[in-house]
């Protein structure tokens, strides 16, 4: 049988996609909803960026869609250690 | 048992019920507002129009936070406040006493002035039956006429084209939003819009409205054409909506004028949000913001304070965030901003502090598609405009507002104005050797 073939991985940005969380900057939400209503896995982000909080969810694949789609430039990664990796 | 009355179910309104009940779990809340309906992200309604969302998902709270909150809610106008008497009254004749009232009416868009304005079809932006009422017009449509400035011009044109409608945006001067934007900001933003297909016209007005059966059919140009349309969409700017507090003899300039902790000349009436106008001691006079995030925290200091938890509103240095033809812009502090013939007051997401004293200088860096603009006193950076890449947003913002001595960095700001991002960046990491600004990993997870 023939072996898988993994594709090569970049290292530096795995160590930070297990540590990566959406994080919002606080005083730019207008609370629109986009965000929430673009994930792929129903997160409400929304919330998360009125509190002011990084998305701690489970079913976060830190696919970026909601970074992408929020008008306000208001969510971007960061890691929890916060330091940059 | 206290009885708060809270006018309004705009942001202000509801975080000042959100304060109120955080600290006073026996209080009686009554929110009192015209427009009925769950509470909704006002910024969303441009989605809204453009299609990018459903209605429902512009709702902010689940009806679980609205249940926990216990508010009674009165779908009726406020029509007089009694002061003295501590009451307000419905235009339906009911009376209502409180103990405490917040006043947290919003602004609402100024009516244009060329005749014809009052034809059916002539609309501006204001809340979600507006919304609702341009979505229905648009599937009608052909044609429809933009006037006006700010961003809710943009969306509007933006979200009519979206919709279908062939859109014509005219602007009466030779660019767009001179208020905030210096030329070449305003030349990014107009590339955009046309990229939209939405046709712009400059130096043009409308002389009048033509109508047929009380409807819009046309406009008249100042340029002599006429065009045909079946809508004209109108944002030229917005205005506190006073005239509860006047008639119940409350100070009232531009807006309701209230001190740090948000209350009016009257015992036991506090007003937030848009409606209100808040003294700044940094400026030194008392400013308009018809911002978000302002009427948020307006309104959670007058819930404070109501409930008598004294607290001080610190008015954050003026931020506003808007995608301007899909362009993320930031406007930061005092940008030095001029008169716009397409503005007759404030617009929506403005804070008059963005043209101030207008005596810096401006540093621009500008790459294919991002811009930075900083407008620097001697030893201050007063304001910031960020176009497109946003890593420095949130490092300025804090510069402006804790008013950073720039004094080591000012010679290289001026003198290299291409390394601006690098020299402003390495500043603020030997400031905040532990931060790591926003956005640092973003540029390498977010493809
Ligand atoms: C299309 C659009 C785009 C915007 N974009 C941005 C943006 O990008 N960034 C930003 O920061 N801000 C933006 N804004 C502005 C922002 O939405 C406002 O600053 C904010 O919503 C103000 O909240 P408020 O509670 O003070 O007033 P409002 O939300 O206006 O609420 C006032 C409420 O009072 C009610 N009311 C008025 N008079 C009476 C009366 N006599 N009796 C009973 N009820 C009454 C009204 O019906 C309304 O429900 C935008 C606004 C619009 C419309
Ligand atoms: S898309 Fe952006 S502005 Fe809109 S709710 Fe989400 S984080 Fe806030
Ligand atoms: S990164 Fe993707 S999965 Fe995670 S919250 Fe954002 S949109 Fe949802």
């Amino acid at each position: 049988m023939p072996r898988k073939k993994h594709l090569p991985v970049d290292q530096e940005r795995l160590t930070l996609l297990r540590s990566a969380r959406v994080e919002p900057v606080p005083g730019r939400c207008v609370q629109c909803g986009l965000c929430s209503w673009n994930c792929p896995t129903g997160v409400d982000v929304r919330v998360y960026a009125r509190r002011g909080l990084r998305v701690d969810d489970p079913r976060c694949i830190k696919c970026g869609t909601c970074i992408a789609r929020c008008p306000r430039a208001v969510l971007h990664f960061g890691t929890i250690s916060g330091a940059v990796a | 048992m206290r009885h708060f009355v809270l006018v309004g179910s705009g942001i202000a309104a509801l975080s000042a019920a959100e304060a109120i009940r955080g600290v006073d779990a026996s209080a009686r809340i009554t929110l009192a507002s015209d427009e009925p309906g769950p509470f909704y992200s006002r910024p969303g309604l441009a989605y809204l129009l453009a299609g990018a969302l459903p209605e429902r998902q512009l709702s902010i709270r689940s009806r679980a936070d609205v249940s926990a909150l216990r508010i009674e809610r009165i779908d009726a106008r406020v029509h007089q406040v009694f002061p003295a008497l501590h009451e307000v009254r419905f235009t339906d004749g009911r009376v209502l006493g409180y103990d405490r009232l917040l006043i947290a009416t919003g602004a609402s868009s100024i009516a244009p002035g060329f005749p014809g304005a009052d034809l059916d079809g002539v609309v501006g932006l204001d809340g979600v039956d507006d919304a609702r009422a341009l979505v229905t017009r648009a599937k009608k449509a052909r044609t429809a006429v933009v006037v006006g400035g700010g961003s809710t011009a943009i969306e509007l044109a933006e979200g009519l084209q979206a919709r279908g409608v062939e859109t014509h945006y005219f602007l009466r001067g030779d660019r767009y939003w001179a208020r905030v934007l210096d030329p070449e900001e305003s030349a990014l933003v107009e590339a955009g819009v046309s990229r939209t297909r939405v046709t712009m016209h400059r130096r043009t007005e409308i002389v009048r409205a033509l109508g047929r059966n009380g409807r819009v059919v046309a406009v008249e140009t100042n340029r002599g054409d006429a065009l045909k349309c079946q809508l004209i969409a109108v944002a030229i700017g917005v205005r506190p909506r006073v005239t509860l507090a006047r008639e119940a003899g409350l100070e009232v300039d531009r807006g309701i004028v209230v001190n740090e902790r948000m209350e009016t000349s009257a015992v036991d009436v506090y007003a937030a949000g848009d409606v209100a106008q808040v003294f700044d001691p940094v400026l030194g006079r008392a400013v308009l913001d018809t911002l978000w995030s302002a009427a948020m925290e307006q309104g959670r200091a007058a819930g404070l304070n109501m409930a008598g938890m004294p607290t001080v509103f610190h008015r954050h240095v003026a931020l506003n965030v808007t995608r301007l033809a899909d362009i993320i812009t930031t406007v930061i502090g005092d940008v030095g901003g001029i008169d716009d013939p397409d503005l007759i007051t404030i617009t929506r997401g403005q804070s008059e502090a963005w043209s101030g004293a207008g005596t810096g200088i401006s540093v621009v860096r500008h790459d294919a598609s991002d811009r930075i603009r900083i407008h620097l006193n001697g030893r201050t950076i007063l304001g910031a405009v960020i176009m497109g890449d946003q890593a420095l947003s949130l490092p300025l913002t804090r510069i402006i507002a804790e008013r950073v001595d720039i004094t080591p960095i000012r010679d290289a700001l001026v003198e290299r104005p291409e390394a601006l991002a690098s020299t402003l960046l390495d500043f603020w990491h030997s400031l905040h050797p532990w931060e790591h600004a926003p956005y640092d990993h973003h540029a390498r997870l977010a493809h």
